[in-house]
């Protein structure tokens, strides 16, 4: 099974983002940029995926050079190769779905796993936006897949539970939460991510001219929360909830 | 130039999430001088439309067709990408729960529209309409602007206020010719059965993280929400170590709330974690590190261990209750 895995390169997540002064985006100097984590999990349910069947998982990041070292990261969580597709200027979702269904159209792999969202944007639609592009079925936000032959059975997390939805491969499907437990990168597996192919192509390669639909016009800092006070006991805590904030 | 919202059924229900994204609709009409329509598909669509043609729309459409009596993404955004055409709507929005998410790119792809993913406002500027939105787990705030004729939207149902029935009833039109849902089918569903209000819904949240230890810890949360009529909430580690269901995580990633009063026992304060719930208007934290970042966002901090304060928190607020 051939299974195509997008990637994006994101700000370590569990750090604070600093916005530049004039609101055109954050600071990126002395920022560590990780493999965003629900690409992650679709990697490692790639790979399991392929480790008992036999396959190829290759990854698709849309970005500058810098996104090499992204990949490399995800090849050594176990995936076979990459494709960097170079362009010189972000692209909204909207753009980026345009190019990995470009990719698609060349690779024609029997599943796209993705992460359900990207931790930095938070716009959660790319990988829906491709599976609309190309006209088939989508699995969003799973909790549980199987594969069996021409069809993927899917748990999906929704709202106040799980719905179990077939589709017809080739099909999309992204990650949450309680997919699997990545693995973490052994130094073996680290050395052998640097011989894998990384086939950095661009846009016209693909004989697409991706355009962005949306544009941020500019980025503030969110009103922040005034200053909270400690309370010492349970007592004095209720007895401030109820006279104090009225909350109780 | 219309817009049209996408109400959200489920076992034939119209959910609450359709009612701040009915406002939104209206808002943001309002704001253009247009009108708004409703579309409810699925079983039970039909008396969905009656009840939503009092909320303002100037039409009410609803399906009960085949190919999209369950909820799938494929069979949904086909209809709706059809009707939007048809009809010439210039926004199609609906709630950002985790139907609203799974559809309304697809749809943006069918209609080549631009998406603005989990609005919070919206105003007239000098790119045409300036939707907001949070990014980067909330620490940042954008302005965005939607370069095509359609725009297709989310919006973040805890800020927006739920529509009110009133003023004139709309029409109610069934949709025709709706397709098959390609390639897709639901099998089955395992709803998590709970006498608790949904998070976004709630005015009280009390939530745990992986200070609660194990299933006697999320016994003690438990019981002060049964206690205040409040939801269950978690932070992501509790999700993960498989203490709670998923759809309980709050946070960046899960659910974002806002209710009047939330309780925070043993959370760490993880940025993922308080960019869901910021927008409570009071915050209550009890930790045992003092150094917990939870503290710098909480109205009121209590450095403590948790099972023995939350103990004496449900003993107390037992008491308040017996006198009030």
């Amino acid at each position: 099974m051939k299974i195509m895995v997008p990637v994006r390169r994101v700000p370590n997540p569990d750090v604070k983002v600093r916005l530049k002064k004039d609101g055109t985006g954050i600071e990126t100097e002395g920022v560590n940029f990780l493999v965003n984590p629900f690409d992650e999990y679709a990697i490692e349910e790639s790979v399991r995926l392929t480790e008992k069947a036999g396959g190829d998982v290759f990854l698709v990041t849309i970005g500058g050079p810098e996104n090499e070292e992204t990949l490399r990261a995800g090849l050594a969580l176990g995936a076979h190769r990459a494709y960097l597709v170079t362009v010189p200027a972000p692209l909204d979702s909207a753009g980026v779905a345009q190019l990995l269904a470009a990719v698609y159209a060349q690779e024609k792999p029997d599943l796209v796993m993705a992460g359900k969202q990207s931790v930095d944007t938070d716009n959660n639609q790319a990988a829906q936006m491709m599976a609309g592009l190309l006209g088939i079925p989508q699995a969003c936000f799973a909790y549980k897949v199987a594969v069996e032959g021409k069809t993927a059975t899917v748990q999906r997390e929704i709202d106040g539970g799980l719905e179990t939805k077939e589709v017809a491969l080739p099909a999309v499907i992204t990650a949450d939460l309680r997919l699997n437990q990545p693995r973490y990168a052994s130094l073996p597996a680290i050395m052998k991510a640097k011989k894998k192919e990384v086939k950095k192509v661009t846009p016209a390669d693909l004989g697409v001219s991706p355009v962005s639909r949306t544009r941020v016009l500019g980025l503030s800092a969110p009103p922040p929360r005034k200053a909270g006070q400690r309370v010492a006991s349970v007592d004095e805590l209720v007895e401030k909830l109820i006279n104090e904030a009225k909350a109780l | 130039m219309s817009i049209l919202v996408i109400a959200e059924l489920r076992e034939g229900d119209v959910r609450h999430a359709t009612y701040p994204a009915v406002a939104a609709g209206k808002k943001l009409a309002a704001l253009l001088g247009t009108d708004v329509d409703v579309v409810a598909l699925g079983k039970g669509a039909k008396a969905a439309a009656e009840r939503l043609k009092d909320f303002g729309p100037k039409t009410a459409w609803w399906s009960e067709a085949a190919g999209v009596a369950d909820y799938t993404a494929e069979g949904h955004a086909a209809a709706l990408a059809a009707l939007v055409k048809e009809k010439g709507y210039t926004a199609v929005l609906a709630a950002a729960t985790t139907t609203g998410k799974d559809l309304v790119p697809r749809l943006a792809a069918l209609l080549d529209a631009g998406m603005v993913s989990d609005v919070i406002g919206f105003a007239k500027g000098d790119a045409g309409t300036e939707y907001v939105r949070p990014m980067y787990a909330g620490n940042a705030e954008a302005r965005v602007a939607v370069d095509t004729p359609v725009h297709a939207l989310t919006v973040r149902e805890t800020a927006f206020d739920a529509a009110a029935p009133g003023g004139m009833a709309g029409a109610v039109a069934e949709l025709a010719g709706v397709g098959e849902a390609a390639g897709a089918k639901v099998v089955g569903y395992q709803f998590t059965k709970s006498g608790r209000p949904e998070l976004t819904e709630a005015k009280v949240i009390v939530s745990g993280g992986r200070g609660l230890k194990d299933a006697a810890g999320v016994k003690l949360v438990e019981e002060l929400a049964d206690l205040l009529g409040g939801a269950v909430g978690a932070s992501r580690a509790v999700v993960d170590e498989g203490l709670v269901p998923n759809d309980l995580q709050v946070g960046q990633t899960g659910k974002i709330v806002a209710p009047d009063l939330y309780f925070a026992f043993g959370i760490s304060g993880a940025i993922q974690h308080v960019a869901g719930m910021k927008a409570a208007k009071v915050i209550v934290a009890i930790n045992k590190d003092e150094e917990a970042p939870i503290f710098e966002v909480a109205d009121y901090g209590l450095v403590a261990d948790l099972f023995k304060t939350v103990p004496q928190l449900i003993e107390k607020v037992k008491e308040v209750k017996a006198k009030a």
